[in-house]
């Protein structure tokens, strides 16, 4: 194998690579840093640590050559920029964070670097993850790898808020990427580069270390090329930490080698609120799902969650009021950006105006005026009562079919220049993964096609709580049966 | 009810006191109640800040499961309900000494709610004062403004410790009542090692709500004086408040709604800000931290380690001893003070327990207290041991020496700590009680004054007294003087 094309493997593929000694840790990772700085213009990282990733694979050769190497040991990913790293820069894409080195590492990066994975550097997202674009982040937009067939020159949105992460992957300037989902942020940007994305059970990865956006709906995972890769990725990922309160003490499965392909005899729920209002081409997707589905045994059943009309409205309630008192802590005293005043309101004020950007300005307001005295009960208090409603719907789903199968999101890729201006309609690119959030179930977005304009299309499958094994095991089917690697290849051979 | 003893007597007619107390009692604990650092007190500033007290990014609360045993013991201890559910909110406000942003506190559904205790009033009544509901909250930080001219200092030290805020009915008639009950919630918080109670440190903290109305009426507008550290100050606050209240409604004035501050240089009450810019505090459940759910077993488990509170004990110590209510009430308002008490009766080897125990009553109550007053020591910091106290007792009940003589018995003790038989044996002070050599001086004495003896029989008895005093000097006070007595009368009829 040339060390040119050493990017374009999987993450399995390399971690096999690696065992069979084809290449050496530092030569995959050296592909990758060189990668890096030939893509600089899809800005996907934000700091880059290509030092720290040549001594990290040093000693991943030694330990691979010792014959005692862990699960990711040597392959170069790369970290959403919300996980706290030690000693390196940790900014959230917010000026609030420009300078923030954190002296402690998030829980679910300690994981991965206790089982040997070697960090490229850190990747852009929507300033504290409040996007859906990757457009608010202060390090400026990332562009995706992928071209419209039509328009080439068109600079295309990677999704967010786990942007970066997905450009990162898409791009080939990493073999997996960290990522994290309020309300969509791995699913909807995986959707629109054609990667694999699982948003886990809530509770699954510590959130310790996790930059907070919304704590109750917060939750790590990885953006991928394949099912398989996200398996490994999410086996190493999770676990219970006590240093966060509301992570599951379960054991983890070992998910890549229980992993196989299996749809037979599975209920798969398709519900008729998902479906409503579906674009054609979107509908279309859906339906060769479906066929999918049918062709690996699985039975089609149509179901109702009759709650999934409040979900947005509910979540732009709650994930804002926990994102106001999150957020509270950038004030200038004692870390990152500091603006003085004459007055500790000034020192408040002035830092934080400057420090936020308009979407996270935008989300503290919604959050403190939904918490405020005579507010509360008519706001907060009642998007949790629409939170366990729907909960309620997918607990009944679940008593009758084991996944549901949905859109993971209305489209494609929609061009940065062309993309929704009005806050609310881009809101709407959440509709079809806030409801996991806030029943707090896993989803996993999966490649299952192109568009007229060759950008990829992703369906979504929906599992019952720390049903995540079925959930890959399922998502490994219809990835088999989409095909959607070759797809790529030969759209590639074609260009 | 109204007691009409403590109403207030206005120029335009009666008025009632209504006192509701909010005490902050810092939880005992090593360790603050989200983060796993120390607590200690005096140590450099910022040198006792986890990630979390610093509010770090991504850094999250982990409960402190001792923290929430101390709860529920203060919550037995005032015999209340411990509620299995309880569930942590964040209390939302700027300021620079709270680093998250939000205090960590219990608002809708606290750990423990209504108990009740028995404050002791001066004339000997008791006063039962309900208790509304404790909750655990976290404290915030501290900011220095004197230490620069324009800058603040911040000392995150304090910021994360475990408080218990332990809240009252308005129940309270008048000052006195008010500091009786601060007093026994010290006192119990103590008995139960949950706080230690110590004011002048900050371990106790005292908000006020104090209001006027005439009696029978609804409550009046009150205000609210924070952060009083002091049970004298408190009285003096609460007095300086109910006169300044009294004066404006007198002039036919409203009471404004307000936070307060005491000035204990000043003796006064001052303004600190008004309703119109309180807070909106924006309370919401924490979402990073379950609620609190608590099993029977663990609230037995801590049931179980309850030590005898001060009500009981002194029930105990009257029906085991005899104890005057009042001396009983004086002796458990410590628990140093109860314990070492309770130490020395146990090491009396006198037979008559009883009355030992009332002696060592009567002296710790007179001598050892005056003698701590005097030198400015504690139970704790004093020379004298229990076991030496009860030795000089049992000295008395079997006659070695004389109660006169335990009084310098017990300077000695005091200055040397050395045991009591010892410091007899070593000044020989050891009470003479062999009748023959008794006899022997009181001959000496009657024979030496045979006039007054004439004179005794005459029929001037008040000469009795002075037999007795010069044979109690001939024998350098240690004849005993019952025997001493005994003799002089049978010599003389």
């Amino acid at each position: 194998m040339t060390k040119t094309n050493l990017t374009e493997l999987t993450l399995t593929e390399a971690k096999d690579g690696l065992a069979r000694k084809e290449f050496s840790a530092l030569e995959l990772t050296q592909a990758f840093i060189e990668a890096m700085e030939q893509n600089r213009h899809l800005n996907a990282y934000v700091t880059e640590t290509p030092e720290l990733a040549l001594e990290q694979a040093k000693a991943s050769d030694a330990r691979l050559a010792a014959g005692n190497a862990g699960k990711l040991e040597g392959l170069p990913l790369a970290i959403k920029d919300l996980y706290c790293t030690k000693g390196v820069k940790t900014t959230a894409s917010s000026k609030m964070l420009h300078n923030f080195v954190p002296q402690y590492e998030s829980t679910v990066t300690q994981n991965l670097w206790n089982e040997g994975a070697v960090m490229l550097g850190k990747v852009a997202m929507d300033e504290f993850a409040m996007g859906s674009s990757n457009t608010t982040s202060y390090y400026g937009n990332v562009i995706s790898p992928w071209k419209e067939k039509d328009r080439p020159e068109k600079e295309l949105c990677p999704g967010g808020s786990s942007g970066g992460s997905a450009a990162a992957v898409a791009g080939r300037l990493a073999l997996a990427a960290t990522a994290s989902d309020t309300g969509g942020s791995i699913r909807q940007p995986a959707a629109f580069t054609g990667l694999v994305g699982i948003k886990p059970t809530y509770g699954l990865c510590s959130r310790r270390g996790m930059i907070a956006y919304a704590s109750s709906l917060d939750q790590a995972g990885p953006l991928t090329h394949t099912v398989k890769d996200a398996a490994l990725m999410l086996e190493v990922m999770a676990g219970h930490d006590p240093l966060d309160s509301t992570s599951l003490n379960v054991e983890i499965p070992n998910f890549s080698s229980l992993l196989k392909s299996d749809l037979k005899g599975l209920k798969i729920g398709v519900p008729k609120e998902y479906i409503e209002g579906l674009g054609d081409e979107m509908l279309a997707e859906v339906n060769k799902g479906i066929e999918w589905a049918k062709s690996q045994g699985a039975t089609i059943h149509e179901v109702s969650l009759p709650m999934t009309s409040y979900a947005l409205p509910a979540y732009y309630v709650i994930s804002p009021a926990e994102a106001s008192s999150n957020l509270a802590r950038y004030d200038g005293v004692r870390y990152g950006l500091r603006v003085e005043g004459s007055t500790l309101d000034e020192l408040y004020e002035n830092t934080r105006r400057e420090g936020f950007g308009m979407e996270v300005r935008r989300r503290i307001m919604i959050g403190t005026y939904v918490l405020s005295a005579g507010y509360y009960d008519a706001y907060y208090l009642k998007a949790q009562r629409v939170r366990t409603l729907i909960q309620k719907d997918f607990e009944r789903v679940f008593k009758e079919v084991d996944l549901l199968l949905t859109p993971t999101t209305p489209g494609s890729a929609f061009a940065l220049d062309e993309k929704p201006t009005d806050p609310v309609h881009m809101y709407l690119q959440d509709i079809y993964t806030v409801t996991v959030n806030l029943a707090n179930l896993p989803g996993i977005a999966i490649p299952s096609g192109l568009d007229q304009q060759g950008l990829p299309l992703s369906l979504q499958l929906i599992g019952p709580r720390l049903s995540e094994q079925r959930l890959l095991n399922a998502a490994l089917a219809l990835e088999e049966c989409a095909g959607f690697s070759s797809l790529v290849k030969d759209l590639r051979k074609a260009a | 009810m109204s007691e009409n003893k403590n109403l207030i007597q206005g120029r335009t007619g009666l008025w009632e006191v209504v006192i509701g107390l909010e005490v902050h009692a810092q939880v005992n604990s090593k360790a603050k109640l989200f983060d796993g650092c120390s607590t200690d007190f005096g140590a450099d500033p910022n040198t006792q800040v986890g990630f979390f007290t610093a509010a770090m990014p991504g850094m999250l609360p982990v409960i402190n499961h001792l923290c929430v045993d101390q709860a529920i013991k203060t919550g037995l201890g005032l015999n209340a309900v411990i509620n299995k559910f309880s569930v942590f909110d964040r209390k939302n406000y700027f300021y620079a000494d709270l680093p998250c942003g939000y205090q960590i506190s219990q608002f809708t559904r606290p750990i423990v709610s209504g108990g009740y205790l028995d404050i002791d009033l001066e004339d000997g009544e008791s006063k039962r004062i309900n208790i509304t509901r404790l909750h655990l909250e976290m404290d915030a930080g501290k900011s220095i403004h004197d230490l620069h001219p324009t800058k603040t200092y911040i000392d995150l030290n304090r910021s994360g410790i475990a408080l218990m805020e332990i809240v009252s009915e308005p129940e309270m008639r008048s000052s006195a009542q008010a500091m009786a009950y601060v007093k026994k919630l010290r006192s119990i918080l103590r008995y139960m090692g949950t706080c230690d109670g110590n004011m002048e440190q900050g371990s106790m903290r005292v908000d006020a709500n104090i209001s006027l109305r005439r009696p029978g009426q609804p409550f009046g507008t009150r205000a609210e004086i924070k952060n009083v550290n002091s049970i004298r100050f408190l009285g003096q606050a609460i007095e300086f408040e109910i006169a300044r209240q009294l004066d404006i409604l007198e002039d036919g004035g409203e009471i404004v709604q307000e936070t307060r501050l005491f000035d204990p240089g000043k003796g006064e009450t001052r303004s600190m800000r008004s309703k119109e810019d309180a807070h909106d505090y924006r309370y919401f459940p924490d979402p990073d931290l379950l609620p609190l759910r608590l099993t029977d077993e663990r609230i037995n488990a801590i049931h179980a380690t309850m030590p005898e509170l001060p009500d009981a004990k002194r029930q105990r110590l009257m029906a085991e001893f005899g104890l005057p209510l009042y001396d009983a009430t004086v002796i458990v308002s410590e628990r140093e003070t109860a314990d070492y008490y309770e130490r020395a009766v146990a090491a009396l080897t006198a037979k008559d327990k009883v009355q030992g125990a009332k002696q060592i009553a009567n002296w710790l109550m007179g001598d050892v207290f005056a003698a701590m007053n005097r030198d400015n020591k504690t139970v704790e910091t004093m020379p004298l041991e229990a076991k030496n106290l009860a030795g000089m007792i049992d000295l008395i009940l079997d006659n070695t020496i004389s109660g006169k003589i335990a009084k310098d018995v017990f300077l000695k003790m005091w200055e040397s700590g050395k045991a009591p038989a010892a410091l007899v044996e070593e000044l020989g002070l050891k009470q003479i009680t062999d009748a023959s050599v008794i006899e022997q001086a009181v001959d000496e004495i009657l024979t030496q004054h045979a006039d007054k003896v004439a004179d005794y029989k005459a029929g001037k008895e008040t000469l009795f007294g002075f037999f007795v005093g010069q044979v109690m000097k001939a024998t350098q006070g240690k004849a005993n003087p019952g025997m001493v007595n005994d003799l002089i009368k049978k010599k003389l009829s």
